[in-house]
């Protein structure tokens, strides 16, 4: 790389920032938690995960932490992920594929709306408000 | 393809030592075997600290802490936590007391409550050779502010204002100095920095230039900003190897983004930094016998005044710091003095980096807020003492400090605390003695340190050490007489005010120290001929008790002098004149049959 300007340095800063920031789990409250059993690693939860991974790169959020498990329990609705945002209940969805992780950052963590067709598992609905 | 997975390896000089680098390509193969070589990001940083389990290896956002780790273990960690997500238990930390619940997290480590890592911020979390990990992390961020938005007088004002006092061990203010060299009319100034590191058991400024050199760079260029300096050097070891390679990457990488150099970010200032190789002497720490070192003249001390600051290198205005100092100088400026100021005590701001080594259960790099009093550190954080023996004592500051009893591990620790209970910071080597250590020995040991490290320019330092060697040794031998302990004192002050240098002055502190809080070792080494450590040989005697012994000879095979002798089930004797008393009998009875007295 050729010698910097000051405003190069700072692009670099706050690009290589987000970079670091996802090494970080301290402090981010948003956790998304990929079944990665055989059965989830069969069903196609890499696919999900790497979704999951672009579409937050993409979209540049910063407080969120994907994490691996192995088998939820739900080895009929792999990938099973369970998402937890503060201020909502934790949701366990199935069938995610790489659309539909794309569509869980988008709309349950940037819009706080939960995916509807595939909850999996939810808490009764008179926990919810 | 975004990075799932970060895997964090150890890469300071003892986790290194520890096949560090082995575990490092192990993982990167490993990773390329299972098909996951995208997915994870391996990067070797600089120490964690708790080098007492190391090597350490780290996984995020797992959070897993693996210890004591072995190149064979990349294969597991890999194909269970990356590929798979799970925690491989067997390598997992364990809290030694358990308590804390099954919610594991690296916080909840004792080792690392009631630290607060400023000068090690980035040490173990960023890649040391790349430069990018150091931007993101606010790296140059200070030089930004130092260049474009303060003039000189405003770096001075908050460095005054953070209180900061320099880590070398002798606790000068850092603004009064870099004001002393700024006001100074002069073509040419100079930037140092001291990495000279040589105290028995310390190993700060080494780890802080492994984890983080460029840290230590950008303070550097800051204070050639402040005193208006276009040169600077780094005076370092030859034996740190690792260091000096980081740093000349580091160096490297900051050239070629303009942070180094001629119109550093077009900003029209030019500063550029040289590294310089010490030949380990300890006097070479010592800042006027470095900056002769530096000169190519054989290092040793000058008298002061002039400082430095007014007339140094080459007889010009030089401002020199260690590298702790330096490290906490990019911080200051960008979270303001006045933050900084916040922590520590009332006159001395800020944390200090201890090594913490000896008889401790945690031995490793801790920084803490100036005041934790010792006891955190030792009982906290180190964990107490090993094998369940009882602490005898902590010595600090190396051959220039003293040894704090157990009366005073709750005073607050900081510069004026330490002196004042006949100690001192020191560059902050903390050795932890038990009841197996013999005080006099220990001593003996620093004396023999500075005997050999004397630069002997001095009468004072040159006779005044091997003197005081010389009575130790006889203590140790038995042939001591109490009117000696007198003289001690007398030879001791008397260097503490006539010694040309540091060395010199602070030499005779681990006698003086232990003089004054052990007179009864002192006594029953020289009166009743005892060492009740029972480490000074010649005062020790194994004897066979017949009633416990019952000839097995298992003691007389192991002797190496063959000096037990008896029939076979019928009690033995030890000849003592020929016992060398190397132990081996007392260590092989299986039946407590000998003794040591």
């Amino acid at each position: 790389m050729a010698k910097m300007t000051l405003e190069e340095l700072r692009k670099l800063r706050s690009s290589q920032k987000s970079e670091m920031e996802r090494r970080d789990v301290e402090g981010k409250e948003i956790h998304i938690i990929v079944g990665m059993g055989t059965c989830g690693i069969a069903a196609g939860a890499k696919m999900a995960l790497d979704s999951f991974l672009d579409t937050i790169k993409s979209n540049n959020l910063t407080d969120v932490v994907v994490k691996q498990t192995g088998c939820m329990g739900l080895c009929y609705s792999e990938p099973t992920v369970e998402v937890k945002v503060p201020g909502m209940p934790d949701i366990i969805y199935g069938n995610v594929d790489a659309a539909v992780a794309k569509e869980i950052v988008e709309k349950h963590i940037m819009h706080k709306k939960m995916v509807e067709n595939h909850i999996q598992d939810k808490p009764a609905g008179d926990i919810i408000k | 393809m975004a990075v799932k997975n970060y895997i964090l390896v150890c890469g300071g000089t003892a986790c290194e030592s520890a096949k560090g680098d082995d575990i490092y390509k192990a993982l990167l193969k490993e990773a390329e075997a299972h098909g996951v070589a995208e997915d994870v990001q391996i990067v070797k940083t600089g120490c964690f600290g708790f080098c007492e389990k190391g090597p350490i290896v780290k996984v995020l956002p797992e959070q897993a802490f693996y210890v004591e780790v072995v190149p064979e273990d990349a294969k597991e960690i890999i194909a269970e936590t990356i590929v798979k997500g799970r925690i491989v238990e067997r390598l997992q930390y364990q809290p030694e007391k358990g308590a804390k619940g099954d919610a594991f997290d690296i916080e909840n480590i004792e080792f690392y409550q009631k630290q607060y890592r400023i000068v090690l911020r980035n040490c173990g979390l960023i890649n040391p050779e790349s430069i990018d990990e150091y931007v993101a992390r606010d790296g140059y961020a200070a030089l930004e502010k130092c260049l474009f938005e303060m003039t000189p007088e405003d770096i001075i004002e908050e460095l005054k204002i953070s209180g900061l006092r320099g880590r070398g061990g002798a606790g000068f203010p850092t603004w009064l100095k870099w004001n002393f060299s700024r006001q100074v009319e002069s073509q040419q100034k100079y930037v140092v920095c001291n990495a000279d590191e040589g105290d028995p058991g310390a190993y700060m400024d080494r780890s802080t230039l492994e984890g983080d050199p460029h840290s230590v760079l950008e303070a550097m260029i800051i204070a050639g900003i402040c005193v208006g300096a276009d040169y600077g050097a780094i005076y370092i070891r030859a034996e740190y190897p690792l260091a000096i390679e980081r740093l000349e990457t580091a160096m490297k990488q900051a050239r070629e983004y303009g942070l180094l150099g001629n119109d550093i970010l077009g900003s029209g200032f030019n500063f550029d930094i040289e590294v310089r190789l010490g030949a380990g002497a300890f006097v070479c720490g010592e800042e006027t016998a470095l900056l002769a070192s530096i000169e190519g003249k054989r290092g040793m001390p000058i008298p002061k005044p002039p400082f430095p600051a007014v007339k140094g290198l080459f007889g010009q205005p030089t401002v020199i710091n260690n590298v702790e100092t330096f490290a906490n100088v990019p911080v200051i400026i960008t979270k303001g003095g006045k933050w900084f100021s916040q922590i520590g005590t009332e006159k001395s701001k800020g944390t200090k980096v201890f090594a913490l080594t000896g008889k401790i259960k945690n031995s490793g790099l801790v920084e803490v807020p100036m005041g934790t009093t010792l006891r955190e550190i030792v009982f906290d954080i180190g964990g107490g003492i090993r094998g369940g023996k009882k602490f005898k004592a902590v010595q600090t500051g190396g051959p220039s400090g003293g040894v704090i009893t157990e009366e005073f591990l709750d005073t607050p620790i900081d510069f004026d605390n330490l002196i004042s209970i006949g100690s001192m910071m020191g560059s902050g080597g903390m050795i932890v003695m038990d009841e197996d250590d013999c005080i006099i020995d220990v001593t003996k040991f620093y004396l023999e340190f500075c005997v050999e490290e004397s630069c002997g320019k001095c009468a004072p330092c040159r006779i005044g050490t091997k003197k005081l060697y010389e009575y130790l040794d006889r203590f140790t031998k038995g042939q001591g007489k109490m009117e000696d302990l007198k003289k001690m004192r007398d030879i001791g002050n008397a260097m503490k005010k006539a010694s040309l240098c540091g060395l010199g002055q602070t030499a005779a502190n681990p006698v003086l120290s232990t003089l004054k809080y052990f007179p009864e070792e002192y006594r029953q080494h020289i009166e009743d001929g005892k060492c009740i450590a029972k480490k000074c040989k010649d005062l020790v005697r194994y004897e066979i008790v017949a009633e416990k012994c019952i000839g097995c000879t298992v003691c007389a095979r192991k002797c190496p002098v063959n000096c037990i002798e008896g029939e076979r089930k019928k009690p033995h004797i030890i000849d003592q004149d020929r016992c060398i008393k190397c132990g081996a009998c007392y260590d092989g009875c299986k039946f407590d049959a000998i003794t040591v007295s």
